[in-house]
């Protein structure tokens, strides 16, 4: 198990160049530190406290700070981040090496991010008038790992907070930049012929797709009519188990050629089907490698259908998530 | 002509001594059949109920079992809490849609015959006309987070999102297969319709059609025209199980349980078994048909009535052949004589049918073999002493023999 996922890990050039990067970002070391637009101040400390509901009076009461141990007033140490945050219009330092990493990810398709977690560390409390900088560091970069929202990475920064010299704070701060299952790279097979078919996306009924269906999807969206392969056997529609029972086995594809010829069909005239006009023709085709795989047989009149009819695949863009398989008649 | 053999007298010597001949059928009710019930599926339920407990005279309080198909909105518990039923010591669901239908008589059977349970009673009931209709487009089937989900995604996509549009797929290989045709297909509808014009209870009562209307009738999903497709209904049917030797004791001659079996055969689907190397076929009745007739020490030349279910016209032809009447392809001349007619010697579906008396999911055509083995039916079948019922077709299923002693 582990062997095979090094093994392909090492022969993926996707994620080699993405581990390049990361090494390079991270040998580029932390981030000049910049420093926050404003100084620590009493009226931020009054709006975070109220809209936190923290009612701690050393934030905000002058004169229940003075008979506390701080002795005067203190901004409250989970702030930390708010003083370096860089405003609605601010920009990443060109040094950044979380800027530099999301850059790196977009480009090979992982465009899209959530936070996951963070943890930080409070050395002192911070008082009006001091005034922090930020610096960041990458630490590490993770994947790919397969995860509820996408293929994506794990990307972690260190951020350190100083006044002057000293460490004041410091946070651990990790992201998931995942590609969507929408926006994999659309390149379609050379040949194939995809036809954008948006007038078919009302309503229409979506798949649902399961670890053991979703090549067989992705395929479609880029010309490719995907057959489950087991060794010599191909299987559609495709499972988890190979039919000869071995547990241990993996299954990979193949790229149909996309011809065939009708085994059966329906003409369908009633009722309404969504994404539909009726009358439409739906093929079981048996293709030249000896599957069935079933669509809609989009150019041919009804009463020109037969069994035996030779036809080939081509591909119905309905949307940016789905691409259904069809028919055309060969001619 | 059958591909059936006479069981080994070894061979399922268990199944026949604890389950074969030991429960019967001793109640059925049901309410009326209709297109708009006006009231509640738990309403058309607890009637159904009802009436097949009076029907065996017994009371709620007496049940002690309960089974329906998962596709049933009534939960066992609800249809109890209704009738004032007390403990339940047993309760089941079967899948599949209407391949469920005989299999809730075996589940109670079974439960009557191990003693798990002394009075079961098997239910279904659904507004399946002013309600969620099955006819049309379900998006809810197709988009199930499940494997049928899954399964369904490589059908309804593309357009084949019906049931009859999944019948068609297979009725026209058949077609091709064999040589039947539309006209094949249409001598089952106009049985059926005849038999409802003379049954009282049937929706199509005094309303029979002939080959010709069929075939004027219009494409639904060609190779099937409108009168190749059952009604949609609203209704519900009850069946009362308890042991053969209690139901002797009760109101009615008992339906006594002489086989009783589901089946699905390899690469199966439900309704979309489109990847077996032979598509026009119905392996999963098959396995019904040679467990029923191992279980019963029975074949097919000793059934007086046959109840076969009927959604779609071609799978009755294409039953006659997986059950043993005749060879694969040979049933468009099995029935070219008349021989499915009452008066014929293999009557089909005497009530008229899901067809012409009701869509209720094959519970319908279970409680009518039981009538035909009282002699209380509409369209009486003399002498009728061994049927046959099917559960759905296409899907995995399941089938009854029926025997009045």
């Amino acid at each position: 198990m582990t062997t095979d996922a090094t093994a392909t890990e090492a022969t993926d050039p996707e994620a080699d160049r993405i581990r390049q990067a990361a090494e390079r970002i991270a040998a580029g070391g932390p981030s000049a530190p910049v420093l926050g637009r404003d100084p620590v101040n009493q009226a931020m400390v009054n709006t975070w406290a109220e809209a936190m509901g923290d009612a701690n009076p050393v934030y905000t009461d002058a004169s229940a700070a003075e008979s506390s141990v701080h002795g005067e007033l203190v901004a409250p140490p989970a702030m930390a981040q708010v003083w370096t945050m860089r405003g609605l219009h601010g920009t990443r330092a060109e040094d950044d090496p979380l800027g530099a990493m999301m850059l790196a990810l977009d480009e090979e398709g992982f465009t899209s991010v959530v936070a996951t977690n963070s943890s930080q560390t409070y050395h002192r409390y911070l008082r009006p008038g001091e005034h922090v900088a930020a610096s960041n560091r990458l630490e590490s970069v993770v994947g790919p790992k397969q995860t509820a929202l996408g293929e994506g990475w794990f990307v972690t920064t260190r951020t350190t907070w100083t006044v002057g010299e000293e460490v004041v704070a410091e946070m651990t701060f990790r992201v998931l930049k995942f590609r969507p299952v929408s926006s994999r790279p659309t390149v379609a097979r050379e040949g194939a012929r995809i036809i954008d078919a948006p007038e078919y996306a009302d309503g229409v009924l979506r798949p649902v797709i399961s670890r053991d269906t979703a090549f067989f999807w992705e395929g479609t969206q880029v010309g490719e009519l995907r057959i489950q392969r087991w060794g010599d056997t191909l299987r559609h529609p495709p499972g988890p188990v190979d039919p000869s029972g071995d547990l241990d086995a993996k299954p990979d594809y193949i790229v149909a050629r996309g011809t065939g010829t009708v085994y059966s069909y329906v003409v369908h005239h009633h009722p309404k089907v969504p994404g539909k006009r009726l009358p439409f023709v739906v093929a079981l085709v048996e293709l030249d490698e000896g599957v069935r795989v079933l669509g809609e047989l989009i150019d041919a009149e009804p009463d020109d259908v037969y069994i035996g009819l030779p036809v080939r695949a081509v591909f119905l863009r309905i949307d940016e998530e789905l691409t259904l398989p069809a028919w055309e008649v060969l001619r | 002509m059958s591909a059936y053999q006479r069981s080994n007298p070894d061979q399922h010597s268990r199944v026949r001594e604890i389950l074969s001949g030991n429960a019967a059928i001793a109640g059925i009710g049901a309410t009326e059949f209709s297109k708009d019930s006006g009231r509640s599926e738990l309403r058309l339920a607890s009637e159904a109920v009802r009436a097949a407990l009076a029907d065996a005279g017994l009371e709620p309080a007496d049940v002690d079992g309960l089974v329906t198909f998962t596709m049933d909105s009534n939960a066992e518990i609800a249809v109890a809490r209704e009738l004032g039923m007390g403990d339940l010591r047993f309760f089941s669901r079967i899948g599949y849609g209407g391949g469920a239908a005989a299999a809730t008589v075996q589940q109670a059977a079974m439960a009557v015959a191990t003693g798990v349970a002394d009075v079961v009673v098997a239910y279904r009931a659904f507004n399946e006309r002013s309600g969620h209709r099955f006819g049309q487009v379900s998006s809810a089937a197709a988009q199930q987070v499940n494997t049928s989900g899954i399964d369904n995604s490589f059908t309804y996509p593309m357009g084949i999102a019906t049931p009859a549009a999944t019948v068609a797929m297979l009725a026209r290989r058949y077609q091709h297969d064999y040589g039947a045709t539309s006209e094949d297909f249409g001598r089952i509808a106009v049985i059926d319709r005849a038999n409802a014009a003379t049954n009282p209870s049937a929706w199509f009562h005094g309303k029979p059609i002939t080959l010709d209307d069929h075939q004027a009738s219009r494409w639904i999903a060609e190779p099937l025209r409108l009168l190749d497709c059952c009604q949609e209904s609203d209704g519900g049917v009850a069946l009362v199980i308890v042991s053969a030797e209690r139901a002797r004791e009760l109101a009615h001659p008992p339906a006594v349980v002489r086989a009783a079996a589901q089946g699905s055969g390899p690469d199966q689907y439900v309704m979309t078994s489109y990847y077996r190397d032979e598509l026009a076929s119905l392996p999963e009745m098959h396995v019904v048909g040679r467990e029923l007739w191992r279980q019963a020490e029975l074949g097919p030349s000793d059934v007086d009535v046959a109840v076969l279910y009927d959604h779609f016209t071609p799978y009755v032809l294409l039953q006659l052949e997986e059950l043993g009447f005749c060879g694969r392809g040979e049933a468009k001349d099995f029935i070219a004589d008349g021989r499915l007619e009452l008066e014929g010697s293999l009557p089909l579906n005497p009530h008229g049918g899901q067809l012409g008396e009701a869509y209720i999911h094959g519970m319908n055509g279970i409680a009518e073999g039981v009538r035909q083995l009282r002699g209380t039916a509409a369209n009486q079948v003399t002498g009728a002493e061994t049927v046959l019922v099917t559960a759905g077709t296409g899907v995995p299923t399941s089938g009854l023999v029926l025997t009045s002693s």
